[in-house]
């Protein structure tokens, strides 16, 4: 056990060191995305990998991104406190959607639906309030004269680099303290059985919203960073569907039950949405999202447990 | 202990349970019996929370108890089994009774969960190591860990779905000692559903007897055994093993 910890210190300490080191720009930014988009996967893992599918963290991520950048924008709110705000309002809008689903037991595909709706309205809302959100021609924040920190907006990659890296640790330590706790008994428990877990004295609805609270609460954050990081939004890049579709390829071929799954898949997304940006320019526009369709059947059917996944389970074999 | 009236249930136009009424005392081991379909696992589910009544009351230890939600109940103090033992594959047969003693006796700490279950586990029988899973199980280890699962809550009453069905004579003793030991050593209250009558009447205090629906005959065990109606209504073509039953059970209480 000690050695794994070992392990962990060297590999973060080497991740901090990175930068300070290695600076060439375009490396450095893909490796923000990559951090930023491995922290939202991780978030959604969090839920989705006690069958909590859902096709909604699309919508949590543009609440965390346009709420931050309009109350910037029109009221001058800084993104210290307009994160938060944020996170709280897509804290709201999950708890409003999930209460319903959860009291009357909506499950399985049924909850895939109403999430997936969830998503189609937040883009609705963003398209439809274009006067103020800039419609689907995408938002800026204003760039700030002042304070930079204040604003939460830096020029230089590695400030953004140890933002980023900072976030996706405490994603990860947000994982493992779930996995090790008793929430992740109750929620083994109530994705196979609900009337069971129930009759072992378990809270099934409050067990389940408290999950999907948090994972609502981190992917907002993620949609912010991204938003701050980019400033530049638009409801294709941190909204919608396909974003949503997106996170579940990820996690799915990285990997759903193993915390560093998420951030496998995010690596190989951002990789492949690249390539095919570079190799292919704009003849390859939304070839990443036919790639991932393709891929995420391929995965279900022969890889159901993801590269990770299957890759920690042979090494377990030969071990044992 | 635990004070029933009035009893309804109705699923659309089917009655399941109709105005049954009935009391448990404390230290007590109540069988409730029936054919297929006469409402057992309905008034289980409803006194458990696992469906709310569309009439009638519940009071348990003095509080009404009828259409609270089953985490509460079980919080209260009322462990169940299920007719078809439900565990949890995903974890070990250590966690699936430790998770009962953590939520089932209000979430105090780890420690207390992990005792909870090796005390649970030794009681019915089961190894308490860490990492035996649940796959392995055979029919007599799901029930024996369903149990467990249920004891792991601190009940102060027990509803046990027995159906023995799928045991073979010898385990079916076995399990019906172990409900007696339960009540002895532990001091729990029972409620013991069955279909199968001689396993029952050998180990129950009082027997309730339904039919669709609705309570025919109530008392005990050699009385109930003996009773025209439950022979003719009940059992009615399996009239001889009923009467051997009786006798069995009447031998019993003459000794």
């Amino acid at each position: 056990m000690n050695s794994r910890y070992a392990a962990w210190a060297i590999g973060l300490a080497a991740l901090i060191a990175l930068p300070f080191v290695y600076r060439e720009p375009y490396h450095l930014h893909l490796l923000v995305l990559i951090l930023i988009w491995s922290f939202a996967y991780t978030s959604w893992s969090i839920m989705g990998r006690f069958g909590l599918v859902s096709l909604g963290h699309g919508g949590f991520m543009g609440v965390g991104a346009y709420v931050t950048a309009l109350l910037w924008n029109h009221l001058g709110v800084s993104p210290w406190i307009g994160i938060p705000v944020s996170m709280v309002a897509a804290g709201v809008l999950a708890l409003v959607v999930a209460y319903p689903c959860f009291r009357f037991r909506i499950t399985g595909h049924y909850f895939v639906l109403v999430t997936l709706a969830l998503s189609g309205i937040v883009l609705q809302v963003i398209t439809a309030t274009r006067d103020y959100t800039g419609g689907s021609l995408g938002y800026t924040p204003n760039r700030s004269t002042g304070n930079k920190l204040w604003a939460l907006q830096f020029d230089d990659k590695t400030t953004w680099y140890l933002i980023a890296l900072g976030v996706w640790v405490a994603g990860l330590v947000i994982w493992r303290a779930i996995d090790r706790s008793m929430s992740r008994y109750a929620m083994e428990a109530i994705s196979e059985d609900e009337d069971a877990a129930a009759a072992a004295g378990v809270n099934v609805t409050a067990e389940k919203l408290k999950i999907t609270l948090i994972s609502a609460l981190m992917t907002a954050l993620a949609g912010a960073l991204y938003c701050q990081y980019q400033m530049f939004i638009s409801p294709d890049t941190v909204s919608g569907i396909a974003v949503s579709l997106q996170m579940v390829f990820a996690v799915i071929v990285g990997g759903l039950y193993v915390s560093l799954g998420p951030t496998i898949g995010a690596i190989i997304t951002i990789l492949l949405a690249e390539s095919l940006r570079i190799g292919f320019g704009t003849k390859a526009v939304g070839w990443d999202n036919l790639v991932y369709g393709v891929l995420l059947v391929l995965f279900i059917i022969f890889l159901p447990k993801g590269i990770l996944g299957s890759i920690l389970e042979r090494l377990k074999w030969k071990k044992a | 202990m635990l004070a029933v009236n009035g009893l309804v249930k109705r699923f659309g136009g089917f009655t399941a349970v109709s105005n049954v009424s009935f009391k448990v005392e404390k230290g007590e081991i109540l069988g409730l019996i029936g054919p297929n379909g006469s409402g057992k696992s309905t008034i289980f589910n409803m006194l458990s929370g696992t469906l709310v009544p569309t009439a009638g009351s519940i009071s348990f230890d003095g509080h009404e108890i009828a259409g609270h939600a089953p985490h509460r109940i079980i919080n209260g103090g009322i462990g169940r089994t299920f007719q078809i033992p439900r565990p949890f594959h995903r974890l070990t047969m250590f966690e699936n009774v430790a998770l009962a003693g953590f939520y089932g006796q209000g979430r105090h700490s780890r420690k207390k969960a992990d005792e909870a279950a090796e005390k649970a586990l030794a009681m019915v029988g089961l190894p308490t190591d860490r990492h035996a899973g649940v796959d392995g199980l055979g029919a007599a280890g799901l029930k024996k860990l369903e149990l467990a699962k249920a004891l792991a809550t601190g009940p102060k009453l027990l509803l046990a779905d027995e159906s023995l069905g799928g045991l073979d004579e010898q385990e079916m003793d076995q399990a019906a000692d172990m409900l007696r030991n339960i009540r002895d050593e532990l001091g729990i209250t029972i409620i013991w559903v069955e279909h199968i009558m001689g396993v029952l009447m050998r180990v129950v205090d009082r027997v309730m007897v339904l039919d669709h629906g609705e309570k025919i005959s109530e008392g005990l065990p050699a009385a109930v055994a003996a009773d025209p109606r439950v022979i003719e209504v009940y059992l009615g073509t399996d009239a001889d093993a009923t009467q051997a039953a009786a006798g069995e059970a009447r031998r019993r209480a003459g000794n």
